[in-house]
This record gives structure tokens, C-alpha cells and sequence, in this order.
């Protein structure tokens, strides 16, 4: 029972930490998104991101901590555990390079929407190639960018939620890329977090 | 797959050499590495630095036209940025108004309220200006910028600023333009102060974006003693027309003449602003930093097993930044500028070119072999790990350029960065990062070398001397024969180079010379430079002192009641331009009415009776003392940004104001009355500049006193110490003193206490080494092996083995050659170490033993029969040891009988032997697996020792060290080795081998005949024949590097070339035998029997100086370090200084003094030497010298 106790307060702190984490990233790319429309800030824009849409933040960072926890948790289930660049440097790397990718699609003059849409893909699949290579990360990666892509437009269809720019295909077309890019970099942050329990437990173990 | 893995062969033996490479020569190669750095970062200094402030350039209004958005060829000193029309023209119209003469029934409030009123008729002169030619009509309205709204987050400026229409500001902006609301206005500061920001507030204010000067100049307040009103209206301009600007120039200047201005009009500025960088938009930035850094530092965690972790990291981070800054610099030299902002995509260049391969460099080249010699390490490291770095350094560079065809500009520009980038990083992880982590390893080397020393070697003075626990029989002496010689000298040996650094700096006081230096510089140019600074200030001062600061002397406030005081007669008057419309002289005086203000503390300027307008050159181009963001902030209020764009600034155009009193009166306020007078002014100004310059001048003094305070305590904290006091006793350092006498600090007393190793019962004779061993054989034939490290005895080979009473006749035979030696010692009386000399006193066991010559059967035993039997009668116990060798565990020695015996040094047991010769052995070298002896007849033998492994693996044991030694290999008890005469060269020398020295795959035999020959060890070929010297070959010195000396009788040296054979050098040093030589890579060290040691320039030959060592000392030199010599002496072992010829330190080994000389000395790899004591060995080691050479 212990050891039950102990399993479920490890997921609570993992899924804190992914939702915080989830939560920040959420701000931060917000950021860059509307650095996109407006190149000088003027003192008010700042309090109107935070005010406006207030629930897009914690919607990420539960979107993020719920990946987090099911990418392990499928490892596991599937029972090829994922052995690929296990570190902490790896993860930082790809955080950072999932920042980049936003940072382009925010900051980098394309000259259409295709462009944008195949070098955001390539991107992305670059990052998963790169930090992920197993078949169920990229899998789960769709699935979650497709179903989070179909979400965003139902809402933007219902009217609450409203891009700045009315391209419909813009919007459709740089959007699972970065899902699927967000998607990736979750898990990884999950699956390293899911490993550090592991080596606690199994030290644990090892010294009982 | 084939070439895929001859691929990979190829690039793990490239990689090898590389490491290798790296780890021999890493001063030069971070030195060359620095210097690419350095010249590939050059093109940096031309690209400008990063900041925000505007940049500005000038030209003519004559000739102007907006420039084209195509760069042109002739451009010369024009930016690049100055392309395109700008996004505005600013035409500034300057106001100057004030109310003349200044009646005494004015009220201060008077002092703007009329002046400020005049802006709405102005106002409504610009706006319903129309300039009409032959082209058309043109009105503002056409020209000015429109703006639309303001931001939404503006609500609050909307009843200030212009919206929906021209973009024209002025102050009468506060009062929406109209006339009527500012003269219902009760009080108008009250108005203009509503506006203001609460709080510390740094960028453009609305005030200054209204009267466009700054607020303290416009002279709207209640306190303003010239009684001028400045500002400004500004109007901006979408499109430049020349003639309607210049039409309405002349119009307002025909309106409103401004007769003493000079102001000129033509030119133009263009303000370019940089990118200007908002706390939302630094928060993605510092993001991305954080990241960045949590990269890095999760990286360099795991770095591990090396010396210093933070250098490494740091030495990792530096290979990272260097590199992207040589791809900057490279791509900047072949004419790429770049475009992007180098913050914002630097943490991502740093995160794609990352420090993976650094990791894993450093993880693969730690992981290999301890005892493994350091470069082989790195070149084992490199190597391991060369496939997997080509590998990702190929997978990248697919990958960039992937990202290079998107045919986006910025993300091409990226990847070409990314490029160079990356192959400059690998460029610098091979050369720089290697190097670093080769120095590293062999520092951590090095430590562990420390740590591996005994505890006797540093203890301090009041331990006692030498204690063996397991040796037990020397009692704990007081330590009375160890000397300590003076101390300064021997701190040479102590200080290592960073201590010794600090010193000089020290010594120098470099340190707080430079910081003083640099303050008072800093200071100067501080002072000079400073718009606020003295400068300016002493010119206020002085412009002060003109006879017009004391027009008002005395006077009194003109609502008192007194009237002012006119100089109409001034000097002064006459010099300045009579203008039309003032019936009063205006004298020249400065607008800045401030600076009296702030000098005169708080006794205020007494007003001038007549207000003064004057035009002065800081009026041209006065927006200059607004804030830099005073125009990117009114834009931005429209949402139009100036990042990375220009405006214009026109030409002012100056209007001057007089009003009269009665205009004054008449536009007053009923409430403006009330106001409180300004403060009554007591003291005349005579007094009051005088005493400015007096606050100047103590100010000034206060501040230097302050300040040598101020550095005088910085240096007593930062030099605690005296240090200057003890070295000026001492003068001028003498040369031959050693570099750290100057200052008083004194190292801790170091001795250097022998370790005595004791069991052996008479003299010893032969004694060998390979660095982990130490052998030893006595004139009673015993062998003794001893652990160099320790000193503690492994093995004892006793001669009192089982004797056999057989004879045979052979064994006969070889006894009948033995006498031969006593005739030929007779010329030759220590000729080596290596030879038995004192013959005359045998051991008393072979004395004792009645049946001479024990039937041996070394060459038919079965060598696992010695194996397991060794200590039997196989061994020649009768004939003594004449010369051995230590190599790995195997000790070779030769005997008087001509036999050559391999005995285990561990075991003690005697794994083969050999008697093809019968001659005695007289030397012996022991070299990889071949054994050359040199026999008292002239011959040379040499011998193949081949070790038949059961399992065919032959183990290296670490020997990692001086060159002269390579790894040992170590036999284990299992093998069977078997000695066997692979070349005899029968007549090698015509009179017996004196000398034998093998290194470098070369043998070298010297002899009575006068010459010395060359053999090439592994197939006993003889390359030379050298002939010089006209005595017998006395001493011969050879080494890995392939130097040979060797010294005669006649008392010569002579340096060979070991390749070509020919004789370098031929000096004559030495009255009689040279009896020793050694060689280090800058001297040659000689001892002769005239008691002399000689230190000769190995590339010139010339002698640099000579110790005369006492009478019979002995003959034995040894070089512990570059400049650390040995020598031996009676009873005791000398340390020397090679560069100074100082003598460091004696060490007595035993407690009389009268002891016997010592004859041999072998130096050890652990910075220790051993030498032959009597019947003892001493173990001495040199604590300080722990250099490592490879």
C-alpha cells in the first residue's frame, strides 16, 4: 500500500511538473505568436494577453501534463521501453529547439503558407527524428496533433476563441505542426521524468 | 559494407595520429588554435555593435532627395540604412516668446500665460498655410502624416493627442487647440502637470512631446528668472516639399523675425533607430537563455573523472562560442552580412551545433586505460569514439542542408551559419578541447602521482627521519644528518609556475598600478566627457561671471516696488545686433537658465530686467536633448513603429515672441494673481560666483582626498602584506639568485629524508631499475628486489643454494679465463657502475664455499621444472654478478662465468639461463625483448628472450614515464621463457667492452680500442663505427631522442649524430677519465676524475660553467628534472640547480659523514633516486619535482 501511495503522489508532482511546465511554454509562445502581429509592444498589450483568453495557458498545461503521463505510460504498455538519448541535456535540446521552431513560425517571413506549412513539418519531424525515434511517440504525436487541430477549429468555428489573421488555411496549416512538435517535446520531458521516479524506486530496492 | 569498414579504419587511425598529435605538442597547438580563433573573429570588429541607440546622419536640405531603395555604387560614408523614403519628416517650429519689458506689475504667471496663448494664432498660421506655384496648391493637409487612432490601451491621451488627422503637436495640444479653454484655464501647469507620469518615469514624457524641449528648458513655471518661454510645434510630414516648407519658413519669419538668430538651415538629419527591445518581447528571449543554460548545465554534469570539472565545462561552453563566432566572422569575411538578430537565434545555433561531441570525447578518452601512457589515452579516446562523431557531424550536416533548401531566407541564412559553425567547432573540439582535456588528464596524472608518494617524502622537520614499519632496524633517528640548506634556494624547487606568476605580480604590484591607472583615467575622461560634467560645468561657471550676471546686482524683486536697475550703457550691449523691433540693447547671454540655478545653491539669479531672447547654436538642433525615445514613443502612440527605420529631422524654423505687458495684463486669469512671489534674492552675484568657484575647488579637492582615501584602502585590503619591506634591504636581485628572494615570504622548511634500505650484507654492486622495481646485487651474489615505491623488499635471492660437488671441466675452463680481469683493471680504475671494481675484497661466502664451480644445467632444465624449482642448483652460485638489468619482472643478470641468467624478480625463481659464452659478462642491456652482453673479450652478444604464453596474451604493465623506458612487459608465471643467442659478434671490439648502452633501438658499445660502435638492436647489425677519441671509451649516453655522448680517457666528450654517424661536437672538459654523462635536452652534464662536473650547451658545445666537487666524491650523475641534477658523494647525495649551478641541498645518508662514496645512482620515474650506500640502498625523494615529461 505503501508503495501505492507513494506511485500516486510521484504521478501528482510529475503531472504538477508537466502542467507548470505545459503552463509556461503556453505564455511564452503566446508571446512570440503576437510578436508576429505587433512589433513594438505597447504598454497595455502584455496585461491583455494575460487577460483575454486566461484559460488558454492552463488548457495547455493540462493537454501537457496528460501527455507527459501517457507517454510512458504507453512505453510500458507496450513494453519496448524507450532507451533512445535518456538525458537530461537531450531534453533541454529538444525544448529548445521546439522554442526555435515556434520562434520561426513567428518571426520568419515565408513567402506562402505552403512554404511555411512543409518547413514547420520537416521541423517537426526533424525533432521527433531527432530526440524521439520510437513509432508510438510519433504515432501518439498525430493522433494528438490532429485531435488538438480539430479542437482549436470547432472553437474558432463557435466563435470563442479567434485568430488575428483570417487565412483559414494558415491557421490550419502551421497548427499540427506545432502541436505535434509541443506533443514530442512533452513526452520526452515525461518519459525523463518517468525514468528519474524509476531510478529513485529502483534505488530504493536496491537498498532495502 | 567493405568500405564502410575501411572507412572506418581509416578515420580511427586519422583520429589516433590526431590524439596523439595533440597530446605531444599542446602548447603549440592551443597557441595555433588561439591564433585561428582570433583571425577568423577579426571581421567582428567591422560589423557595429549591438545597441539601441539611434545612429545619425547628415546631409544638405539644397540638394536633398529621398534616397532610392537600391544601394548605389558611390555611396561612400553613406549608411546602409539610409535606403527608401524615411517613415516621417519632422519640421520642427522653435518658439521663443517672453514679455518685454518686464514691467514690475507683472505677476509671474505672466511669465508664460501670454506667451503660451500666441501658440493658438501660430497654430492657425501653419495649418492655413497654402503655398500655391505653377505645379498646384499644396497645404499641410495634403502633405502631414494622418493618423488614424490611438492604441487602445491610450484612452487616456485621447483628449491630447491628434487623432483622425495631421500629426501636429504643441502645447497647445493641452487644451485641445482651442483658444478659449486655455483662457478659461485657471492655472495652465496644473494642466500640463495632470498629464504627467506618477513615479520615476525615464522615456519621453508627454510635456516633452508637447512643447518638444525638455521640460526643465521650456521656462513654464512659476520660478523662471529669464522670463523666456520655449517650444516648440511640431509637424509631421509624410512627404518633403521644398517649396511649401520653404514658403512657410519665410512666412513665419516674416511674421515673427528673429533678428540675432543665426541659426543655420541647411542640413538635415536622418535618425535611424535601432530595434528596440520591450519586456515582452524579452521574456521569449530570456526563455530561450534559461533553456540555453539548463542545456549547458545538464551537459557539462556529466562530465566526469577529470581533474578540474569546471575547466573542462568551461573549456566545453568556449569551444561552442568560439566556434559560432568564427562562422560570424567567416561568413561576415566573405561578404555575408547578417541580417538576423544575432540574440534571438544564438541559444538555437548553440543547441544545434551542441556539446554532445565534447561529452563524449571526454567520456570515451576517460574511460580508457589508467596506466596507459597520457597521449596514447587521448589517442585511444579519439579513436574509439572518431566514427560515431563523423557520423552525427555528417547526420547534421544533411540535416542543415535540408533546412538550406527550404529557400526561406532567414532560415538559409541560419542554416549557412549552422554550417560553418559546425565545422568550425569540430575544427576546435579536435584541436582546442583535445588539447585541454590531454592537459587535464595529465594533471589528474600527476596528482594521483602525489598522493601515490610515501608520507615520509614532505613531512615536516620535527617527525623523524626514515621509518620502514616492516624494515625495522634503523631506530627513529632525530634526523641529525639531514641538512637543510638555506632556504630561498631551494624554493626554486618548491614554487610551482602559478605561484611563482603571482609573485612577480606581486612584486611588481602590477596589479594596483594597472587599477590605479585605470581609475585615474577613468576618472579624466569621465570628467571631460560628461555632458554634466565638470566641463560644462566650469563653462556655465565661467559664462556666468559675464558683467551681465550682475545687471540685477542688488535689485530687488520688481513687485517690491523698486524699480530695476538698466545698464543700458553695458560693454556688453554693443557687441550684440540691435534687434528691429526692441526698443532695449539685448546683451548675449545663455539660454540655459538652469545652470544658475544649480550653481548658485539656494540664492537664486536675480532676474534680468528685460527678458533676453537669444538664438545660440544649441537651439539649431534642440531635439537632441530630448530623450532618444522622445520619437519612437509619440510614433508609436499610432502604432507605427521606428524599430530598424529613419525620420528626418528638418531644419528648425525659429520664431521669436515679444509681447508687451499691457498683453500680458490683458490675457491674464482672475486667479493667476495669487500665486506666491519667487524668493527674494540677498546676496549680490559677485559674491555668489565667487563663491561657485570656491564650492568648485573644495569640492574638487574633497573628491581627490576622498579618493586617494578610497584607493589606499582598496590597496591595503587587496596587499595585506608587506611585501616591499624585506626586498628593499636585499637591492637589486643579483643574477644567479633565484626569482622569488625579493619578498619576505619563506616556505615552510623541507628536508629530504633518505630511506634506508637494509639487508644486504656486504657492498653492493650492480643495481637496476625499470621504475616499479628496483634490483640489487651484492658482492655476496645476493639479489634483492625492492618495490620502488615503497622501498619495502619483495624478493630475496640468497647464493647459498644447494651446491652440487660435481665438476666439470667446462666450468673449469670458464674459471681459467676469470683471472684475467685484475691485470685490467690495473689502467681502468672505475671505468663503470656496472663492472665489478673491488675485487680484491670477495664475498666471504664464496670464501667459505669449499667445492667451486656447482654443476650447472641451466640450458637443460625444463623450464617448468625452474618454474617450480628455480632456487635449486640451477644457478652458477659461484661465479659473481658482474651486471644486471631489471626489465618487467625479469631480471637478467650476467656473471663472471660468461652465463646469463633470467631470474623472476617476484618469484625468485630462475626461469632460464644461458651459457653459450664463456667469457664474463661485463655488461648488460635489457631492451623489449632482446638482451645484449658484452663480454671481457671483446664480443657482443645479443639474446632473444621469447616468452611462450599458454594463453598468447601479453599483459602491459603500466609503466608510464620517462621516455628512456618503455612499458615494460610482464611475464606471469605460467609462461615459459627461454633465452636464446640470437647473434654473437665475435670480435666486436679489439680490447674489452667498457661501456653498453641501448635506447632507441640502438646499441652502443664503447671500449678500451678508442671507438665506439652503433648496433641496430633488432638484428644486431652494425651501423657505425665511431672514431674520436684517443683514449678508451670511458662513458656513453644515449636516450630515446637519439642523442649520443661519449666521453675517453684523454678526458674528451664527444657528441654523435646517432643517424648519419658523424661526430657533432668534440670538447676536452676533464683532467683524466670522464667518468659519467648525462644529457638533458639543453646540456650536457659531465663528471670526470679530476672531481669535476661540467655543464657543456649540447648545440654549441661550449661550457657554461663547472662545479669543483670535493676530493673523491663519486662519480655518479643523475638528472632528475631539467634542472634538478644529482650528484653522488661521500655519504651523502647533492642536489644541484642546472641553471644556476646552485647547490640546493645536500642529503647525508648515513650519520657519519665519513661514509663510503656513492658509486652508482639510478633516478627514478616517481621523481626519487636510489643510490648504493655501503651494503644499504638509499631511497631518496625529491618532493618538489614532480614534472611529468611525455
Amino acid at each position: 500500500t505503501t508503495s501505492n501511495i507513494n506511485g500516486t503522489t510521484n504521478l501528482v508532482i510529475r503531472g504538477t511538473m508537466l502542467f507548470s511546465v505545459g503552463v509556461f511554454l503556453a505564455l511564452v509562445l503566446n508571446l512570440l505568436q503576437v510578436q508576429r502581429n505587433v512589433t513594438l509592444f505597447p504598454p497595455d498589450v502584455i496585461s491583455s494577453i494575460f487577460s483575454s483568453a486566461w484559460w488558454v495557458p492552463p488548457c495547455c498545461g493540462t493537454a501537457s501534463a496528460m501527455i507527459g503521463l501517457l507517454y510512458p505510460c504507453i512505453d510500458s504498455r507496450l513494453g519496448e521501453p524507450h532507451k533512445f538519448k535518456r538525458e537530461w541535456s537531450s531534453v533541454m535540446r529538444c525544448v529548445a529547439v521546439f522554442v526555435g521552431i515556434n520562434h520561426a513560425s513567428a518571426k520568419v517571413d515565408f513567402a506562402n503558407n505552403v512554404q511555411l506549412s512543409l518547413t514547420l513539418a520537416a521541423l517537426s519531424i526533424g525533432l521527433w527524428w531527432t530526440f524521439d525515434r520510437s513509432r508510438s511517440g510519433f504515432g501518439l504525436g498525430i493522433g494528438i496533433a490532429l485531435l488538438a487541430t480539430l479542437a482549436t477549429q470547432l472553437l474558432v468555428y463557435n466563435g470563442v476563441f479567434q485568430y488575428t489573421s483570417p487565412d483559414f488555411l494558415y491557421i490550419r496549416s502551421w497548427l499540427p505542426c506545432i502541436f505535434f512538435a509541443g506533443v514530442i517535446t512533452m513526452g520526452n520531458i515525461g518519459r525523463q521524468l518517468a525514468l528519474y521516479e524509476y531510478k529513485v524506486v529502483q534505488e530504493k530496492t536496491h537498498q532495502d | 559494407m567493405t568500405l564502410r569498414e575501411r572507412l572506418r579504419e581509416k578515420i580511427s587511425a586519422a583520429f589516433y595520429h590526431h590524439g596523439l598529435l595533440c597530446a605531444s605538442y599542446p602548447v603549440p597547438i592551443i597557441l595555433f588554435t588561439s591564433a585561428s580563433i582570433l583571425t577568423c573573429c577579426y571581421p567582428l570588429l567591422r560589423l557595429p555593435l549591438p545597441g539601441t541607440g539611434p545612429v545619425e546622419f547628415t546631409t544638405g536640405v539644397r540638394d536633398y532627395t529621398v534616397p532610392s531603395h537600391e544601394p548605389q555604387g558611390d555611396l561612400g560614408e553613406r549608411p546602409d540604412w539610409y535606403r527608401g523614403p524615411p517613415v516621417a519628416y519632422i519640421q520642427q517650429v522653435l518658439v521663443k516668446a517672453a514679455v518685454s519689458p518686464w514691467d514690475s506689475s507683472l505677476v509671474p504667471v505672466d511669465v508664460f500665460r501670454s506667451p503660451l496663448g500666441r501658440v493658438f494664432s501660430l497654430l492657425e498660421e501653419i495649418r492655413n498655410h497654402v503655398h500655391s506655384d505653377s505645379t498646384g496648391v499644396r497645404s499641410l493637409e495634403a502633405l502631414c502624416l494622418q493618423v488614424t487612432d490611438l492604441l487602445p490601451g491610450l484612452r487616456r491621451m485621447q483628449s491630447v493627442l491628434p487623432e483622425h488627422g495631421c500629426l501636429l503637436v504643441s502645447p497647445g495640444n493641452y487644451w485641445q487647440n482651442q483658444r478659449e479653454l486655455f483662457d478659461s484655464d485657471p492655472d495652465p501647469l496644473k494642466t500640463i502637470q495632470k498629464h504627467e507620469p506618477k513615479g520615476l518615469h525615464t522615456s519621453a514624457t508627454l510635456r516633452d512631446l508637447l512643447f518638444g524641449v525638455p521640460g526643465k528648458h521650456t521656462g513654464v513655471s512659476h520660478y523662471n528668472r529669464k522670463r523666456v518661454v520655449t517650444y516648440t510645434i511640431t509637424v509631421v510630414l509624410v512627404s518633403y516639399d521644398t517649396r511649401f516648407l520653404g514658403s512657410l519658413r519665410s512666412r513665419l519669419k516674416q511674421l515673427h523675425p528673429s533678428a540675432n538668430c543665426s541659426l543655420r538651415d541647411d542640413h538635415m538629419v536622418h535618425v535611424h533607430f535601432k530595434e528596440e527591445i520591450g519586456i515582452a518581447e524579452l521574456i521569449p528571449l530570456v526563455t530561450t537563455y534559461i533553456i540555453l543554460f539548463a542545456y549547458i548545465y545538464f551537459s557539462t554534469r556529466k562530465i566526469d573523472m577529470v581533474k578540474s570539472k569546471w575547466g573542462l565545462a568551461l573549456a566545453a561552453v568556449v569551444t561552442v562560442l568560439s566556434s559560432l563566432l568564427m562562422s560570424v566572422g567567416l561568413c561576415t569575411l566573405f561578404g555575408l552580412t547578417p541580417t538576423l538578430n544575432g540574440g534571438e537565434i544564438f541559444p538555437y545555433l548553440v543547441v544545434v551545433i551542441g556539446l554532445e561531441n565534447v561529452l563524449v570525447l571526454t567520456k570515451s578518452v576517460v574511460s580508457t586505460p589508467v596506466d596507459l601512457e597520457v597521449k596514447l589515452r587521448i589517442a585511444q579516446g579519439l579513436s574509439n569514439e572518431s566514427w560515431s562523431i563523423m557520423k552525427n557531424m555528417a547526420t547534421e550536416l544533411c540535416i542543415i542542408l535540408i533546412g538550406y533548401f527550404t529557400l526561406v531566407p532567414a532560415i538559409q541564412e541560419f542554416c549557412l551559419f549552422a554550417v560553418v559553425g559546425l565545422v568550425s567547432d569540430f575544427f576546435l573540439q579536435m584541436f582546442f578541447f583535445t588539447t585541454v582535456l590531454s592537459i587535464d588528464i595529465r594533471r589528474m596524472e600527476l596528482a594521483d602521482l602525489n598522493r601515490r608518494l610515501p608520507a615520509e617524502a614532505g613531512l615536516p622537520p620535527p617527525k623523524p627521519g626514515p621509518l620502514r614499519p616492516r624494515e625495522a632496524p634503523p631506530p627513529p633517528r632525530p634526523s641529525p644528518h639531514t641538512i637543510t640548506l638555506q632556504t630561498p634556494a631551494f624554493r626554486n624547487l618548491r614554487l610551482p609556475k602559478r605561484l611563482r606568476v603571482v609573485y612577480f605580480l606581486a612584486r611588481t604590484r602590477l596589479a594596483q598600478r594597472i587599477i590605479m591607472v585605470g581609475t585615474v583615467i577613468w576618472i579624466g575622461i569621465l570628467v571631460y566627457t560628461d555632458p554634466a560634467g565638470l566641463r560644462t560645468y566650469l563653462a556655465a561657471q565661467v559664462s556666468e561671471q559675464s558683467p551681465l550676471g550682475d545687471s540685477g546686482g542688488g535689485g530687488l524683486p520688481p513687485h517690491l516696488g523698486v524699480a530695476p536697475v538698466f545698464h543700458a550703457g553695458d560693454p556688453t550691449s554693443t557687441l550684440s545686433v540691435l534687434p528691429a523691433p526692441e526698443p532695449t540693447p539685448l546683451p548675449e547671454n545663455q539660454s540655459q537658465g538652469h545652470h544658475g540655478s544649480a550653481g548658485a545653491g539656494p540664492r537664486p539669479q536675480v532676474p534680468p530686467a528685460v527678458p533676453q531672447i537669444t538664438w545660440g547654436a544649441e537651439d539649431e538642433e534642440g531635439w537632441r536633448r530630448l530623450s532618444f525615445r522622445h520619437w519612437p514613443s509619440l510614433f508609436s502612440y499610432y502604432n507605427i513603429t521606428l524599430a530598424k527605420r529613419y525620420i528626418s529631422i528638418l531644419p528648425v524654423i525659429p520664431v521669436t515672441l515679444h509681447l508687451s505687458p499691457q498683453e500680458a495684463i490683458e490675457t491674464r486669469h482672475p486667479q493667476d494673481t495669487r500665486h506666491p512671489p519667487p524668493p527674494i534674492p540677498k546676496v549680490s552675484a559677485d559674491l555668489q560666483t565667487d563663491l561657485t568657484l570656491y564650492k568648485v575647488a573644495a569640492l574638487g579637492l574633497a573628491a581627490g582626498v576622498l579618493l586617494v582615501l578610497l584607493l589606499f584602502c582598496l590597496y591595503r585590503v587587496l596587499c595585506p602584506r608587506n611585501y616591499g619591506q624585506n626586498g628593499v634591504a636585499h637591492g637589486r636581485r643579483r643574477r644567479g639568485d633565484l626569482p622569488c628572494d625579493d619578498y619576505g615570504y619563506s616556505p615552510p622548511v623541507s628536508e629530504i629524508s633518505p630511506l634506508l634500505l637494509r639487508g644486504h650484507s656486504m657492498d653492493i654492486e650492480c643495481l637496476a631499475s625499470d621504475g616499479m622495481l628496483l634490483a640489487s646485487c651484492c658482492l655476496a651474489g645476493q639479489i634483492r628486489v625492492w618495490d620502488a615505491q615503497t622501498g619495502d623488499c619483495l624478493t630475496v635471492i640468497p647464493n647459498h643454494g644447494v651446491f652440487m660437488t660435481q665438476t666439470d671441466e667446462g666450468d673449469l675452463l670458464r674459471r681459467r679465463s676469470v683471472p684475467a680481469r685484475p691485470t685490467l683493471f690495473t689502467d681502468q680504475p672505475d671505468l663503470t657502475p656496472l663492472i665489478d671494481t673491488n675485487f680484491t675484497c670477495q664475498p666471504p661466502s664464496h670464501l667459505a664455499t669449499p667445492p667451486r664451480g656447482g654443476f650447472d644445467f641451466g640450458g637443460l632444465v625444463e623450464p617448468d621444472r625452474a618454474s617450480t624449482a628455480g632456487t635449486q642448483a640451477t644457478a652458477d652460485w659461484d661465479s659473481s654478478v658482474w651486471a644486471m638489468e631489471l626489465r618487467g619482472n625479469l631480471i637478467a643478470a650476467g656473471r663472471s662465468s660468461g652465463k646469463l641468467e633470467l631470474w623472476d624478480a617476484v618469484e625468485g625463481s630462475l626461469r632460464c639461463s644461458n651459457e653459450d659464452g664463456v667469457s664474463g659478462i661485463t655488461a648488460l642491456a635489457f631492451l623489449n625483448n632482446r638482451i645484449v652482453a658484452a663480454r671481457l673479450n671483446g664480443s657482443l652478444d645479443f639474446f632473444t628472450v621469447e616468452i611462450n604464453k599458454p594463453l598468447g596474451l601479453l599483459q602491459y604493465r603500466g609503466a608510464p614515464g620517462r621516455g628512456s623506458m618503455p612499458p615494460s612487459p610482464c611475464y606471469s608465471s605460467e609462461d615459459v621463457i627461454s633465452c636464446q643467442l640470437t647473434r654473437s659478434v665475435q670480435c666486436a671490439h679489439q680490447k674489452p667492452i667498457t661501456v653498453l648502452r641501448a635506447a632507441a633501438g640502438r646499441v652502443v658499445t664503447g671500449s678500451q680500442d678508442h671507438t665506439v660502435r652503433v648496433y641496430r638492436l633488432e638484428d644486431s647489425c652494425c651501423l657505425f663505427t665511431l672514431q674520436g677519441h684517443s683514449g678508451g671509451i670511458t662513458a656513453i649516453y644515449i636516450d630515446q631522442t637519439m642523442v649520443l655522448a661519449s666521453g675517453g680517457q684523454d678526458g674528451a666528450i664527444c657528441l654523435w649524430d646517432v643517424l648519419t654517424g658523424s661526430r657533432v661536437s668534440h670538447v676536452y672538459g676533464h683532467r683524466g677519465d670522464v667518468t659519467s654523462l648525462v644529457c638533458t635536452t639543453s646540456c650536457v652534464i659531465s663528471s670526470g676524475l679530476d672531481d669535476l662536473i661540467c655543464i657543456w650547451d649540447r648545440s654549441t658545445g661550449i661550457k657554461l660553467y663547472s662545479i669543483q666537487q670535493e676530493v673523491g666524491c663519486g662519480a655518479s650523475l643523475g638528472v632528475i628534472s631539467e634542472s634538478l641534477l644529482v650528484t653522488g658523494g661521500q655519504g651523502c647525495v647533492s642536489f644541484w640547480d642546472l641553471n644556476f649551478g646552485d647547490l640546493l641541498q645536500t642529503v647525508y645518508l648515513g650519520q657519519s659523514s665519513d661514509g663510503q662514496g656513492v658509486r652508482q645512482l639510478l633516478v627514478l620515474d616517481n621523481a626519487a633516486i636510489v643510490c648504493d650506500f655501503g651494503s644499504e640502498l638509499s631511497l631518496v625523494y625529491v618532493p618538489s619535482v614532480l614534472e611529468k615529461l611525455d
